[in-house]
Formats: structure tokens, C-alpha cells, sequence
């Protein structure tokens, strides 16, 4: 059995596990066998629904303590639980909760771990995993060797496939391990589109000047319903906040569409955002090496194209 | 208290990826070595900070690799620390890596240990976590800020909305990124003063890899650039709608 572990914050199910739920499903189907969901704490959204994404059976550990994280509690739980229920492959997604407890869990289960996979496990021939490495820069594929295995899926790689059909829940009781932490305070950042969920990305780099020039690039973002990040230079100056930082030292991001203002494209950028499906770049140097990477090129004054293109976006959003 | 920070060995940023021998093996020629950068700016910087807060402490460096990672553990001292332990393996599996590390830290007996949130290179970001299971001992990941008073630990953290402030009694093992520490420079004192600090070299472990790379391969190049009419914007809104499809 495939049983995939489905992350909440703020007791809603993130995306990144529906798309571990898609992809723990196609590879239960591969392998033969059944896919069901895990879910701990007090979540809001109906759990019938993952059966949408492919989980036959949904089972729940309804305890409000394990709503924040604890890698020392949820690991121990999600261990025993997969043991239980003779889990043979564990799916995560490889986001924040998920890079912090599932290779907990795979040393708890004395399986093999494969972290920021990419595509499902080639069979064929034993059990292949394909990752990202050296910061998107190249893949590897990586044998697993145990018998269960842990699987962790970098978001955005593969995607939502939906079903027809709804999920059985079956509550489970288990004892909850004393907490290892204690949370004192939570800082929530509202109405931000957290950027390895979004599909659009405008980001920001040295051309833009200064943090007082950044209006034009949140034009642009509010206009697409997008997320914004910034180059190591903007981040490291405090022109955005850090969480903002994609590149080969920030965070690692495949958008559908990645949008780069007055970005050079040093190969440490690029290797944060090579992965994004389009990707669109707007600098006034030709040389910049950003446009070899680049699906579309825009060679133009920022602070003249961006509110053009934002003028653009809300015509062709207003004529729909 | 006595740290434990975990270091390794990372190609150069801007290094060349390449692969030999059938692309089963990273190109090595020409890469420059640097410590892996969430290593060094962020867990040993922090833990030198805590030492020259309370010079008691004392702080190890552990590394998993081979003769060629001593240059690196070296400039890691020339950073500060106290000592460096060498385990003699080239291993590339997390779990064998994190299991040798975890034979050093039972006998050490640390009060807190310090990992990068990932390396550059594999990205796997499993030693902290897997440390923790090994260690029995509580894991707070992504953090960003560490304050130390007597035995608990104040720890800030990225969740998935936002940040969240823990408390922890030691012994804990913390994963670090941005915005833990000021990223410095060695100083010549700092270097003459690595040359004659111990480096202790360790026999692996008995430990079987649980995974391994069978191929690299690198991503398909892009098939070049379309180049949009500055005064067109009309142009690149409908090509993202109805060639991308991304809009």
C-alpha cells in the first residue's frame, strides 16, 4: 500500500499534498496496489474529497495538538502508523513539514529516502527515483534499495490529476508522544501567495534600483494573481524580505510562469528558478544571460515595459 | 555546553556541472571546494557567536568525506571551533552519512547540534531530521534564530504561513538558514590557530547505503529566446495565453 502523508497549516491541506496524493495514486496504480491518505489534527476541509486526488481510504489521528509541528511527535506517529497498515511506500510532499519529518520517518521505518523526487519511480528495473540536484542545475536517479520506501515530491513537478470518486474515512486512535518543543508565538504572513505554491512568479533584481521602485512589480504580480520574490543582491540588501529569495541559496521554485525584472541571471539565480515552465525576461542589457535561459525576452527599460505590461494584463483580463 | 556542527563539502557556486563515466559521477576537474554554504554562514558562524558569548563552550566540527575534505573542515576551523572529527567515508546516502555522524554524536555527547538546512549539492536536506530519529532528540528545522538561556533554547522557525517561535530543552538539533548569523571571513590569527587544532580522523561505521545514484543527467537546454517589441506588451500577454498557456 501507498499512503501518502497529507500536511496542513492552519488546519487546511496544502497543495503540495494533493499533488503527493496525485502522485502516490498514479504510483499505486503503477505498483499494483492500493493509495490511501494519513491526516493529523483538526483539519477544516471535508477528507472525503481526497479521494479526488486518487486516496481510497483517508485515515485520520483527529488530535488538535498535532495541528503545529513536532518532527520528534508526528515522525513517531507517522511511523507507527504506516507499519500498522503495512505501508510499503511512504509519499510526502518536500515542502517545509514535509523536509523536516520524512527523513525521520524513513530512518523510524529503516527505509530508503529520495528527497525533491521529480517524476514517479521507473519499476523496470528495481525502483528508480529521479530527483533534482545541485540546486535544479541536473537530475539523478536514484536506486532504492529497502524494501519500503520514502518518497518526498519537490511541488510543482507533478502536477493535480483528479478522480471521480470520494474516500473513506477511517478514524484512528493512537497515543500521542509527549511534545519535544513548546510553541510560544506565531507569526502568520497574511494574504501572501506562498511562493513554492504559486504558479506565477514576477521577481525583482538589482535593476529595479531600490526598494522604493518595487510598486511597479507589485502592479504587475497583483494584476496576475502572482507571488513575488527577488534576486540574493535585493534580499541580502533588505530591499524584500528574505522568504522572497529564490536561487541556489534561497529557495528552489517551478512556476508555470516566472517573470524576471532587471535579473542578470547569475547561474546561482538560475539554478532556483530553471525549473519554471515559461519564463519571461525584461532587462535592458541584450547581454544579460538571463535571456539564454529565457522562453520570452523583453530588452527594455524596466521601470518603462513593466507598467505597460501590466496595462496589458488587466486589457486582456477586462476583454475576458 | 559543548556544540556539535555538522560540515560538508559542497562544489563552488558558480562551478560547472558536468558528469563522467557514463554520467555516473560528478566532473570533479576544475570544481572548486567551498564548505556548504548554509554550513558555514549560518550553524558555524551561530555557534562561534555562542562562544564568544560564553567562551566555556566548546565547539566540534564533524565531517563525512574523504582525505580531500580536510582543506575544508581546516577553513571551518579557521572560522573558529575547537576541534574537527573526520569520519572516513565517501558515502552519498543520506542515511549512511547521517548513521556515522550519529556514532560520533553519542559518544561526544553534545548539548546542541547544528546542521545546514540542506547541501548544494544533493539538496536532500535528511541529515537534522534523520539525526533526530537516530538521536531520539527533538529536531527544529528552517530556523533563523537561536538564543540560549541556561538549558532551553529560544528557536525561531519557518512554518509553512509563517514564522513560529519555539522553546526547547537541550539537547536539540537544529537545522539553520538565513538570517541565523552574519556571514564572516577566517582572519589570519583564525588560520595560523586552524593549523595546530585537532583533526581527528574516525573508521566509518559499519552502515549499508539504503540508496544509490544509479545516473545523472542534466536538464534539456531551452530551444532559445523569443524576443518581444518593448512598446508590444499586447504581444507578450497573448503569447503567454495562447502559446505558453501559462496565463
Amino acid at each position: 500500500m501507498v499512503l501518502v502523508y497529507i500536511d496542513q497549516a492552519d488546519q487546511q491541506i496544502k497543495k503540495a499534498s494533493l499533488e503527493a496524493l496525485s502522485y502516490g495514486a498514479a504510483l499505486a496504480k503503477e505498483i499494483g496496489c492500493a493509495s490511501e491518505a494519513l491526516v493529523f489534527g483538526t483539519v477544516k476541509d471535508p477528507l472525503a474529497d481526497l479521494g479526488k486526488f486518487g486516496a481510497q481510504k483517508v485515515h485520520q489521528l483527529k488530535n488538535e495538538t498535532l495541528n503545529s509541528l513536532d518532527v520528534k511527535v508526528h515522525s513517531t506517529l507517522i511511523a507507527t502508523v504506516a507499519k500498522n497498515l503495512n505501508a510499503t511506500v511512504v509519499v510526502f510532499a518536500h515542502n517545509i513539514n514535509g523536509k523536516a519529518i520524512a527523513p525521520a520517518v524513513s530512518v523510524k521505518l529503516g527505509a530508503g529516502i529520495v528527497t525533491g523526487a521529480c517524476s514517479l519511480p521507473n519499476t523496470q528495473n528495481g525502483f528508480v527515483v529521479r530527483k533534482t540536484v545541485f540546486s535544479g542545475k541536473a537530475f539523478a536517479n536514484i536506486k532504492m534499495e529497502t524494501p519500503i520506501k520514502v518518497i518526498a515530491i519537490n511541488q510543482n513537478s507533478f502536477g493535480l490529476v483528479e478522480y471521480n470518486s470520494a474516500a473513506t474515512i477511517v478514524e484512528i486512535k493512537l497515543d500521542i508522544p509527549p511534545a519535544s518543543i513548546k510553541i510560544t508565538k506565531v507569526e502568520k504572513i497574511e494574504g501572501e501567495i506562498p511562493l513554492t505554491e504559486a504558479n506565477l512568479v514576477v521577481s525583482g533584481g538589482r535593476g529595479l534600483k531600490g526598494p522604493e521602485n518595487w510598486g511597479i512589480l507589485l502592479d504587475l504580480a497583483k494584476a496576475l494573481g502572482a507571488a513575488t520574490a527577488c534576486s540574493r543582491p535585493v534580499s541580502d540588501t533588505d530591499w524584500r524580505p528574505h522568504h522572497e529569495h529564490v536561487g541556489q541559496t534561497g529557495i528552489q521554485i517551478a512556476p508555470n510562469l516566472y517573470i524576471a525584472i532587471g535579473i542578470s541571471g547569475a547561474i546561482q539565480h538560475l539554478a532556483g528558478v530553471n525549473r519554471s515552465k515559461t519564463i519571461v525576461v525584461i532587462n535592458k542589457d541584450p547581454e544579460a544571460p538571463f535571456f539564454k535561459a529565457a522562453d520570452y525576452g523583453v530588452v527594455g527599460d524596466a521601470f518603462e515595459v513593466v507598467p505597460k505590461l501590466t496595462a496589458a494584463v488587466l486589457k486582456a483580463k477586462a476583454a475576458n | 555546553m559543548k556544540i556539535l556542527v555538522c560540515i560538508s563539502k559542497t562544489p563552488d557556486t558558480t562551478a560547472k556541472i558536468a558528469f563522467i563515466e557514463g554520467n555516473t559521477k560528478f566532473d570533479e576537474s576544475g570544481v572548486q571546494w567551498i564548505i556548504n554554504p548554509y554550513d558555514e554562514w549560518y550553524a558555524l558562524v551561530r555557534a562561534i557567536e555562542l562562544k564568544e558569548k560564553d567562551p566555556a563552550t566548546i565547539i566540534h566540527l564533524v565531517t563525512v568525506g574523504g582525505v580531500d575534505a580536510e582543506s575544508i573542515i581546516r577553513k571551518a576551523l579557521a572560522l573558529g571551533g575547537d576541534e574537527a572529527i573526520r569520519i572516513d567515508s565517501t558515502s552519498n546516502d543520506s542515511f549512511t552519512i547521517a548513521d556515522q555522524i550519529a556514532q560520533v554524536a553519542k559518544e561526544g555527547v553534545y548539548d546542541l547540534i547544528l546542521t545546514g538546512k540542506e547541501t548544494i549539492d544533493y539538496n536532500s536536506a535528511c541529515i537534522g531530521s534523520m539525526l533526530s530519529a537516530l538521536l531520539d532528540l527533538p529536531f527544529i528545522s528552517l530556523a533563523d534564530h537561536f538564543e540560549l538561556n541556561g538549558n532551553t533554547a529560544t528557536v525561531k522557525r519557518e512554518i509553512e504561513s509563517g514564522v513560529e517561535t519555539c522553546e526547547v530543552t537541550l539537547p536539540v538539533i537544529v537545522s539553520c538558514q538565513k538570517g541565523m548569523a552574519e556571514q564572516r571571513i577566517p582572519n589570519m590569527r583564525g588560520i595560523m590557530a586552524a593549523r595546530t587544532k585537532p583533526l581527528k580522523i574516525v573508521a566509518p561505521a559499519v552502515s549499508s547505503a539504503t540508496t544509490n545514484i544509479s545516473q545523472f543527467d542534466l536538464p534539456p537546454s531551452k530551444s532559445g529566446v523569443k524576443l518581444i517589441d518593448p512598446e508590444n506588451m499586447d504581444e507578450l500577454v497573448k503569447l503567454l495565453k495562447e502559446e505558453a498557456k501559462v496565463i
